[in-house]
């Protein structure tokens, strides 16, 4: 039962996805395109998750970029003036710092996979086990709290900060 | 063919057909219902004329729209104007691959489960949005924007509900929800001393408004917004709409069914006396009975074709009705018979709403959505909380 080519399969699938759309996004011309490839793009990532067992960020990923953020995204894009946008240039010729930052990107992909494994292992998955869920649960309010609150704290921050600016008179 | 049938992809896959051939069907036969019962509540007659007493209705809506000329606006964002029905349905249909019919009976038990399915109702806001907007028409994008609004509003506090419910049960996982009831032998809507009702009641409000129906049909709203964000859509692309509605309907009340009503258990299941009235008898009298309730209705029908199918339907009815004392059959289907008899207990109470409550504002749909149920919400995870770490 599952062998290895279908994992290696849908891993090509999945790539292929947030790559396609990853160009598709700063390609297109329509700003709602755009948005469109881009959610593409994040449900190969979210694809990328489920083939690494990690249910949890799978539906995570889904639920928050796909299903919060992207549809605020397209609100917003869709209520802007499309036609102007269309005539405007959609690139801005900064070809040096362009490359110079690919090459960095690139150099650091070559330098990760060129080291010596470091990574801890994966854990397997024990059937019957605490599932996927509990272990996140665990870890993060137990070795990792404190990287927890202040990210939550500045989730605060910014929502006091969106009040402040959606409202006129406090 | 034993390792065929052996094979654990077997049931999934053999289910994922039935619900992807069964759900438009239902679908279509739940607007009938939906049409007989308000008709019902408005002292009318209802559908009629297409097989007795209508019951061929949705077979042939379905043929018509199947049949109808494809009309895409000239204006349109043709390629996002294509694609949104299908986000709509795909999302709809897909939610129902997590949901356990019985203990053994569900497409996969992930342990995020109902994570999944809040996942594709919160993608399914996508279809809705595009398709609003690639119409490029005021009724539709305004409907659009209605209706994203509203169904994101009411996300939080649908989330809130379940989450006391997940509190209960200790995992995300649908089939676990259910054993965990199982185990405490109580449902969780009537667990914690009555407390966990007020979850409840909060999600069957939020769960309306997620659908669109009344009184939260402002996306919809025929009188000011012509038919919302499918204005434009029309022929099989409007039916996929239409079909994703209805599979979301049907969605959000297993869902309920699940986390708050015991899933496929029936009432009492620790109660060992009450498992032959509740197990055969109570199945029998419901499938014979509304057998036997079709054949006064035959006196109406003015031809002897259309009694004689009516008398078909009601032979059906009692002869399934009679499956129920089987006793193996019955172990097989009794979990699905209390499962759907639930989930139409809750889709009669959401039609039941429609006919009697007028539409809200907008400024009260959103006071009702953020200032009420969210706090409310807040309040019944706490609560729930602390009495439940009480009786430890």
């Amino acid at each position: 039962m599952n062998p290895m080519w279908i994992d290696t399969l849908f891993f090509y699938f999945f790539a292929l996805l947030v790559l396609g759309g990853g160009v598709a996004t700063i390609t297109c011309k329509s700003a709602v395109h755009s948005a469109i490839s881009l959610i593409v793009s994040m449900v190969g990532v979210a694809g990328l998750f489920l083939l690494q067992h990690a249910e949890f960020l799978f539906a995570v990923q889904i639920v928050l970029y796909i299903g919060g953020v992207m549809v605020l995204f397209l609100f917003v894009i869709m209520l802007v003036n499309l036609d102007e946008s269309m005539q405007m240039r959609q690139f801005n010729r900064q070809w040096l710092l362009a490359v110079a930052a690919v090459i960095a990107a690139g150099v650091q992909a070559v330098w990760l996979l060129s080291k010596p494994a470091d990574l801890p292992a994966a854990v397997p998955q024990v059937p019957g086990g605490p599932g996927n869920v509990q272990r996140v649960a665990d870890v993060l309010f137990s070795q990792y709290l404190l990287p927890f609150e202040i990210a939550s704290v500045l989730l605060l921050a910014a929502v006091i900060g969106s009040v402040v600016m959606a409202k006129k008179r406090l | 063919m034993e390792s065929i049938l052996n094979s654990p992809l077997f049931i999934p896959l053999i289910l994922t057909v039935v619900i992807v051939c069964c759900v438009p069907l239902v679908a279509g036969y739940l607007s009938l219902v939906e049409r007989k019962i308000l008709a019902d509540f408005q002292v009318r007659l209802g559908p009629m004329r297409v097989g007795p007493h209508g019951l061929l209705q949705p077979i042939a809506d379905a043929l018509k729209l199947i049949l109808k000329e494809d009309i895409i606006p000239n204006q349109s964002d043709k390629a996002i104007f294509w694609m949104a029905p299908a986000v709509s349905t795909f999302t709809a249909l897909t939610a129902f691959s997590v949901i356990p019919f019985t203990e053994t009976l569900h497409v996969a038990d992930v342990n995020v489960g109902l994570l999944v399915i809040s996942a594709m109702s919160s993608v399914g806001i996508l279809g809705i949005v595009l398709g609003g907007w690639s119409s490029n028409s005021h009724y539709s994008l305004l409907g659009s924007l209605r209706s994203g609004a509203q169904l994101i509003s009411y996300e939080v506090a649908l989330a809130f509900a379940l989450l006391s419910g997940v509190m209960m049960a200790g995992t995300l996982s649908m089939t676990g929800i259910v054993k965990a009831q199982a185990e405490r032998q109580v449902w969780f809507a009537f667990d914690n001393f009555g407390l966990m009702l007020v979850p409840f009641v909060i999600y069957m409000i939020a769960a309306i408004a997620e659908t669109n129906r009344a009184p939260f049909d402002l996306p919809e709203a025929e009188s000011e917004l012509v038919a919302g964000f499918h204005t434009e859509y029309s022929g099989l692309r409007f039916a996929l709409f239409f079909l994703a509605e209805y599979a979301n309907i049907l969605v959000i009340a297993s869902v309920a069914v699940t986390v708050f009503w015991g899933g496929w258990l029936r009432p009492f299941p620790n109660v060992s006396w009450l498992a032959w009235p509740l197990e055969v008898a109570f199945p029998l009298a419901v499938f014979a009975g509304s057998g036997i309730l079709c054949i006064p209705l035959m006196r109406r029908l003015p031809s002897q074709p259309q009694r004689l199918f009516l008398l078909a339907v009601a032979a059906a009815l009692v002869l399934i009705g009679l499956l129920f004392l089987i006793p193996a059959v019955n172990a097989a289907i009794v979990g699905l018979f209390w499962f759907f008899f639930k989930v139409s207990l809750i889709v009669y109470a959401m039609i039941w709403f429609r006919g009697t409550w007028p539409r809200f504002r907008y400024d009260q749909l959103m006071n009702v959505g953020w200032k009420r149920l969210i706090p409310l919400g807040m309040a019944a995870v706490m609560v729930n909380a602390v009495v439940g770490m009480l009786r430890g």
